[in-house]
């Protein structure tokens, strides 16, 4: 397990060359710079301040508490900060004033985040806050935001994320959204499967499609604007396109050919998908300015759930041209399919690229791991290294990655009971169950909001 | 002999009549065979007169009923059984019999997978069906195939008993039956 995590913090580092290059950089001119490790974090969070958003004016006071107390739910649900109790705070710092940073050593506060808000006389609020490393007393950021003040919980988000960033060296997910399906009824023909879209932290839901139309499997385009999704509309499967700004949904693939398991490239401008030829399933590519479609697989076995790597160069794909369901990676073209995945006795599904690194989140089952749980979500590198599985249960499915590439949500079932949507860090550390209205599955994680 | 011919006919003829550049398909009945062991049952609507032994023959309660509408399939297989093989043997025999007759076959499966997996897996059983009834001699145009995955089981039950009867490929007729 320490070997792993090594490993883990190793690719980790690579990848934030820059960031950590910054971070020493920095750390060379203040002695005592704070910084919560992304590693160690989890057992020894960092403990931070955020003070109550000070409110200029009475309008500004109530959005001001409102903000502060969705940024302290989301540095806490990180796993990373354990936010201190507001009421133990003994001083009200101000925007632009250095803070008594004896008496938030008192309290173990190693980050303060003061801030305040005011409305602006053309309807918009002001708010502005600062972040302070209390032990190094050096100020991190200072920032402001202007925006209509139904818009608050975004300001929050973002000032969790710029929060996070400064403080791991890795960016940060708040400003994001989740759409899953909402499942309701007896499974079956009869019953409801919405598609449902909700801020990161459960906040907002919203149906967007409706109760007589079954929907499955949404992911969202890299530019927000659309999810691709799978509809058994007409007693068919296949898959269609619906555009959150239009709210338009369009079938992708005419004819009867069943199609499935859709995914848009890394620009947004192609979409990966499976395409039943009378028994033989095989990877298909559509260009969505041309409608154009390429057949990227040519084997008489099960080709399904491409994910395209980050850079679009590769995708990895599930296939049972072993005899069993494995990992392979290919070429975007589709050559050169190598297997990755080899753990005697185990099967596996549902892969899905990291957003931002050669890492490959799956499903797999029949080595049950040491709780007995047949189904289990894991994590291996793109060459198959390093494979370890981090949650378990009667049935995982759809892994879907946080745009940072740290964070994990998937669906997770028990016998006979309802699926919820579960998040949990790359390292398995921190699961935290994600609160829906009703049975959820297919969970599928935004960009950063534009 | 005779009888034979004008039947053929009959639904040569109706196959013309209903047969527009693009076939509209019924809406599918709803699913609600048996498990494999028990009899179907029986219609029980008052018939006015005296009803003959049985459904009628060539209608869907008669493939239903004396045919048997599903096979079914190990876990994460779609390999026929003998059994499967002998029900896909009526079947294909009975739609001989009513060559006017068109399938959708659905493959289907218990819960125990991935949502993706299991539409392919039910597309294969779906083709396995489907490439068995070929063998025998339906023509493969009348034939077509789906996959529901896990998404329409017959027992939403997580047992080993709901999931034997879930992991199937069910033969819907779609158009040709007597009614």
């Amino acid at each position: 397990m320490v070997t792993a995590m090594m490993s883990v913090l190793i690719s980790w580092l690579s990848r934030l060359g820059l960031a950590l290059a910054l971070v020493l950089g920095l750390s060379a001119a203040a002695a005592a710079q704070v910084r919560a490790s992304v590693e160690q974090g989890f057992f020894n969070p960092m403990p931070i301040a955020v003070a109550g958003f000070e409110g200029l004016d009475p309008a500004a006071d109530q959005i001001g508490a409102e903000i502060a107390g969705v940024i302290r739910a989301n540095l806490e649900r990180s796993g990373l900060f354990r936010p201190l109790d507001p009421a133990s705070f003994i001083r009200r710092e101000t925007i632009g004033v250095p803070p008594a940073f004896p008496d938030w050593r008192v309290l173990r506060a190693e980050a303060l985040l003061i801030g305040e808000a005011q409305s602006l006389s053309d309807g918009r609020v002001r708010v502005r806050f600062e972040l302070y490393d209390v032990l190094g007393e050096e100020r991190l950021i200072a920032f402001q935001y202007a925006t209509l003040p139904d818009n608050w919980r975004r300001i929050a988000h973002r000032i969790a994320d710029q929060a996070y960033e400064r403080l791991t060296g890795v960016s940060g997910y708040f400003d994001t959204r989740i759409v899953f399906v909402a499942e309701s009824g007896a499974a079956g023909a009869g019953r409801s499967s919405r598609l449902m879209i909700m801020d990161q932290d459960g906040a907002n839901p919203a149906f967007i499609t409706p109760a007589s139309f079954q929907a499955f499997t949404p992911r969202f385009s890299p530019t927000m604007q659309q999810i691709t999704f799978l509809s058994l509309e007409s007693d068919r499967p296949r898959v269609y396109l619906y555009n959150l700004e239009t709210n338009r949904r369009e079938l992708l693939v005419d004819g009867s050919a069943m199609t499935f398991a859709p995914r848009f490239s890394p620009d947004g401008g192609a979409i990966l998908y499976a395409q039943d030829f009378g028994g033989n399933i095989e990877i298909m590519r559509m260009d969505l300015r041309t409608r154009q479609t390429t057949r990227l697989t040519n084997h008489p076995a099960i080709d399904t759930s491409p994910s395209f790597s980050p850079d679009g160069t590769r995708i990895v794909f599930s296939s049972d041209r072993s005899g069993s369901s494995q990992l392979y990676v290919m070429g975007a073209d589709g050559s050169g399919a190598q297997r990755i995945s080899f753990t005697q006795g185990a099967r596996y599904d549902a892969p899905v690229w990291s957003p931002a690194d050669d890492v490959i989140a799956f499903i797999r089952q029949g080595a049950a791991n040491a709780s007995g749980e047949p189904f289990q979500l894991g994590v291996m590198n793109a060459d198959g290294s390093d494979e370890r599985t981090i949650a378990g249960a009667y049935l995982t499915d759809n892994p879907t990655w946080a745009p940072n590439g740290r964070v994990i949500m998937f669906a997770r079932e028990t016998r006979g009971g309802p699926s919820q949507l579960w998040s949990i860090d790359i390292t398995g550390r921190n699961l935290r169950q994600m609160r829906t209205q009703t049975s959820a599955v297919d969970p599928a994680w935004s960009p950063l909001l534009p | 002999m005779r009888q034979l011919i004008v039947t053929v006919l009959i639904a040569a003829g109706l196959a013309a009549c209903a047969s527009p550049p693009e076939p509209a398909r019924p809406p599918l009945p709803t699913v609600e065979a048996p498990a494999p062991a028990a009899p179907a049952p029986r219609p029980t609507a008052p018939a006015p007169t005296p009803a003959p032994q049985g459904p009628v023959p060539g209608s869907v309660q008669d493939f239903q009923a004396s045919v048997g509408d599903r096979v079914f399939f190990d876990y994460d297989s779609f390999s026929l059984t003998a059994q499967s093989r002998t029900t896909l043997e009526r079947q294909a025999a009975w739609m001989q019999r009513y060559p006017a007759v068109r399938v959708l076959i659905a493959g289907n499966c218990d819960e125990r997978g991935t949502r993706e997996y299991n539409f392919a897996l039910g597309a294969r059983r779906a083709a396995a069906a489907r490439d068995y009834l070929v063998s025998l001699g339906v023509p493969a145009a009348r034939i077509e195939t789906v996959s529901y995955g896990k998404e329409r089981p017959i027992d939403p039950r997580a047992t080993e008993e709901a999931w034997s009867v879930n992991r199937n490929a069910h033969t819907q007729i779609v158009s040709g039956a007597v009614s």
